[in-house]
């Protein structure tokens, strides 16, 4: 139905007298609210429902623990919409978090440890994206691979134990307040904003949008379709980085375990916010909205104190949902 | 629901479908409008049209390909609720539609016989199954050997497919959408025949056609559309090509291509290619100057547009030089073409050209996005102001430049195709195919466009399979036939038998297929 509105907008608003062609701002569309309608509801229902939900303790508590999944998801909004998809991040932000313990845990600078972590990571990206790009191997598999490299290395560096870092001023990284909410919230806020433009306002972010959209198309128009496919998964393996870094600061440890529940939690996001998983279409706001739906039926679940194992059924039931949503509309704009 | 008797088969006369005030919206659009009537069995009735008339729509919905908002959709005169194009099938109408619908990977004969195998014992019985296929081959007049993967098929053997794959379900209407548009010469000779043979053996054709010639030719009937409304409906013998334009624009066509322009006899060389090799394109060597239409003709196959992508970068070059005015251009790939003044509109807007998804100012800025942006920031006002010009430039109508571009019409599409490459401001253009699906209204805008850019000193290689427009806009005709130049022509001696006798000269032995 919201379809229907959003096709009904664009042709019938748009006859501009002859000669004068009306450029109009960008009409609402329909369906891009659509995933807003959800969160909306569930937001006001647990408001209702529950009264400490809203609190600025527990909302800012939401948030403080989605920070590293926001930060990972909104980085992978980009690999998705330019027509791939980053299953490593989980083991990457595994081996970031690693590495920034290696580092801080024999003393170096934790600025230095970051940034040696957040490099790891880029690497990691770039390794992903030169091989899904100039080798031509399906970023699935090629990232689903590269997972296991990386977990391997790290678990390699750690010999599969947790790192623990006695350096405490390593915590204040996610740890520290600044006018009452944690620094992981606004290294993430941060992180959302500066991709959200990136993503929304420049070249590069018009690049990624025609590179998943039509790849054959963009590279007659003259965008390098690899070049900004593997800056894409470099951002992805960074953000996964710096997800480790903010988590592992958090609890003072590194631990290398492969992720997947994470790779997994931030792929679910990225969809449910609406981003196509099959490339051209998205947006980053759209990606927060759905990785804190997800965090808010976690939360609720809680709350209410209702039987857990419904939270599972209920996100799996959303996810399919948000992905017919998606075919659904492709199909009826044909 | 069942599959009906075949009774309408002989008697022609008999209304085989019938549509009572039939109406389809997409969104808020009228894409039908109260549309009334009635094909009878055993005729060829075509459907004419501008882009966005709503032929293709009312084709699908007599396929069951897409369902109708109101009205009845009567088939034998029993009103019927088509869901699906296998519920068309089961009542003996088939589909060809623009995509061929084949399966790559499977032989001839199994993509004919797909879903309605002859069986034994729940298995594919593959003997009966040729043997069927012979029949079923011989019956239509095909030749095409049952054992061939369909993907190596040329797009006519691949339409026999399609059409064999309906009789074999004994279609009695079989709807066919543009069947000519991806065939050159004698395929669509072999076209015709066949549409005339399916309706001597008392079947019924629905042919959506662009081109007035074909239609004129092949139909019993004629139904021009404007608008999603039938503007009238009338024997072939009653029509004329000038008849149906002007029926189809709702006005005269005083003429379809702007007038020739003089090259001037300095006018220097814009883009020099020697020895060129590649994919398909065998030594080729010419000269375009600035200012000039240089026609490319030739058959589908003979290597136009491998010889355009290679000369654009898109395809790796093997051999031989390309100069852009004197300097050398490296085969580095279409963004090294553009910026150095070499464009390109690619022969399908879908695969090569657009992103459907975005709106027409963003698909219009897309290749010269640097020139409108600061730091890697795209300055929108910038952007919008000089997507705009260019979009009443190549006067794109009834949409704005905001809309998204999958939804506007073919030629639209293609407009702001071409309103892409003018923002590169290029001194070379390759158009490849640049009207194909284009109504005639906007085929008269882009030839116009093209007069323009090289009169202002652009030049450009045409590149069509419509030996009209290169004999009405070329003051230079190449002729390629297997990879290499098999004539240039020039002044009076471009014509349409000097083309077509140099594209067909040696394919006597190919023809076959």
């Amino acid at each position: 139905m919201s379809t229907e509105q959003e096709q009904a907008s664009a042709p019938e608003a748009t006859p501009p007298p002859p000669g004068r062609p009306a450029l109009r701002l960008p009409a609402v569309r329909w369906r891009s609210a659509g995933i807003l309608i959800p969160f909306v509801a569930l937001f006001v229902a647990l408001s209702i429902g529950s009264a400490p939900f809203f609190s600025t303790t527990n909302l800012l508590n939401i948030v403080d623990q989605q920070a590293s999944t926001l930060v990972i998801a909104v980085a992978g909004t980009f690999v998705l919409i330019s027509g791939g998809i980053d299953l490593s991040v989980g083991a990457t932000y595994g081996l970031a978090s690693v590495v920034f313990a290696e580092f801080a845990a024999h003393g170096w600078d934790p600025a230095f440890a970051i940034l040696a972590a957040v490099l790891a990571g880029v690497l990691v990206g770039l390794a992903n994206g030169i091989v899904s790009t100039v080798f031509r191997i399906n970023s699935l598999i090629a990232t689903l691979a590269m997972s296991f490299v990386v977990a391997g290395l790290a678990s390699l560096v750690t010999s599969g134990n947790l790192v623990l870092v006695s350096n405490q001023g390593a915590s204040q990284i996610s740890t520290a307040q600044f006018l009452g909410v944690n620094m992981s919230t606004w290294v993430m806020l941060a992180v959302v904003v500066a991709l959200g433009l990136l993503l929304a306002r420049t070249t590069y972010g018009r690049y990624v949008y025609a590179a998943g959209g039509n790849a054959e198309a963009a590279r007659f128009a003259g965008v390098r379709v690899n070049l900004v496919r593997v800056i894409a998964f470099a951002l992805s393996g960074g953000a996964a980085a710096l997800g480790g870094v903010l988590d592992s600061a958090r609890v003072l440890s590194g631990n290398s375990t492969n992720n997947t529940t994470l790779t997994f939690t931030v792929v679910a996001g990225i969809v449910v916010g609406g981003t196509s998983i099959l490339g051209g279409e998205g947006a980053v706001w759209r990606t927060v909205v759905g990785v804190l739906l997800i965090a808010l039926i976690g939360n609720g679940y809680g709350l209410l104190s209702l039987n857990p194992l419904y939270e599972q059924i209920t996100l799996g039931a959303i996810m399919i949902l948000a992905v017919g949503v998606d075919a659904w509309s492709r199909q009826t704009r044909g | 629901m069942g599959r009906l008797a075949p009774s309408g088969r002989s008697s022609t006369g008999a209304a085989l479908v019938e549509l009572r005030d039939v109406s389809k919206r997409f969104g808020g659009v009228h894409a039908l409008a109260g549309i009334s009537l009635e094909i009878p069995a055993g005729t060829v009735h075509a459907l004419v049209g501008e882009n966005g008339a709503g032929k293709s729509t009312l084709a699908k919905i007599i396929a069951g390909a897409i369902p109708h908002d109101s009205g009845e959709l009567l088939v034998d005169g029993r009103q019927v609720t088509l869901r699906s194009p296998r519920e068309g099938l089961d009542l003996g109408i088939a589909m060809m539609a623009q995509e061929l619908l084949v399966v790559p990977h499977l032989a001839v004969a199994q993509n004919v016989f797909l879903g309605v195998e002859p069986r034994r014992a729940g298995w594919v019985d593959r003997r009966a199954l040729r043997r069927r296929y012979r029949e079923l081959a011989s019956r239509a007049g095909f030749s095409l050997d049952a054992d061939r993967r369909v993907a190596g098929l040329r797009v006519a053997e691949q339409q026999q497919v399609e059409i064999m794959r309906a009789l074999a379900r004994d279609a009695r209407l079989i709807v066919m959408d543009e069947p000519s548009q991806a065939l050159a010469g004698a395929d669509v000779e072999r076209l015709h025949a066949i549409i005339r043979s399916l309706a001597a053996q008392g079947r019924t054709v629905l042919l959506v056609s662009h081109f007035l010639r074909e239609v004129l030719e092949l139909a019993d009937t004629i139904t021009v559309m404007r608008d999603g409304r039938i503007v009238r409906s009338a024997p072939a013998a009653q029509e004329d090509e000038a008849s149906l334009i002007q029926a189809m624009l709702g006005r005269p066509l005083t003429s379809a291509y702007p007038p020739k322009l003089q090259v001037a006899p300095d006018a220097g060389v814009a883009l020099r290619v020697r020895g060129l090799a590649a994919r398909g394109v065998d030594n080729v060597s010419f000269d375009l100057h600035a200012g000039e239409i240089l026609g490319l003709a030739g058959l589908v196959g003979a290597g136009r547009s491998e010889l355009a992508r290679a000369i654009f970068g898109a395809d790796r070059r093997q051999g031989g030089t390309v100069e852009l005015a004197g300097e050398p251009l490296s085969p580095r790939g279409p963004l090294a073409s553009l910026r150095h003044g070499l464009a390109m509109v690619p022969e399908s807007r879908r695969e090569l050209g657009l992103l459907y998804s975005r709106s027409a100012v963003e698909n219009v800025s897309l290749s010269s996005l640097r020139a409108h942006s600061r730091l890697g920031v795209v300055d929108r006002r910038s952007e919008r102001a000089a997507a705009a010009e260019l979009l009443s430039r190549v006067a794109l109508t009834r949409a704005g430049g905001e809309s998204i571009v999958g939804t506007l019409s073919g030629g639209n599409q293609q407009k702001v195709l071409f309103a892409r490459m003018l923002m590169c401001r290029p001194r070379v253009l390759i158009a490849d195919e640049p009207t194909r699906g284009v109504d005639v209204g906007a085929k008269r805008a882009i030839y116009d466009l093209l007069v323009a850019l090289a009169s202002e000193g652009t030049a450009i290689l045409l590149i069509s399979s419509e030996i009209e427009e290169i004999l009405g806009l070329a003051q230079r005709v190449l002729v390629m036939r297997r990879g290499g130049i098999a004539a240039e022509l020039e002044g009076d001696a471009i014509s349409e038998p000097a083309i077509l006798a140099a594209a067909f000269s040696d394919t006597s032995v190919r023809q076959a297929a």
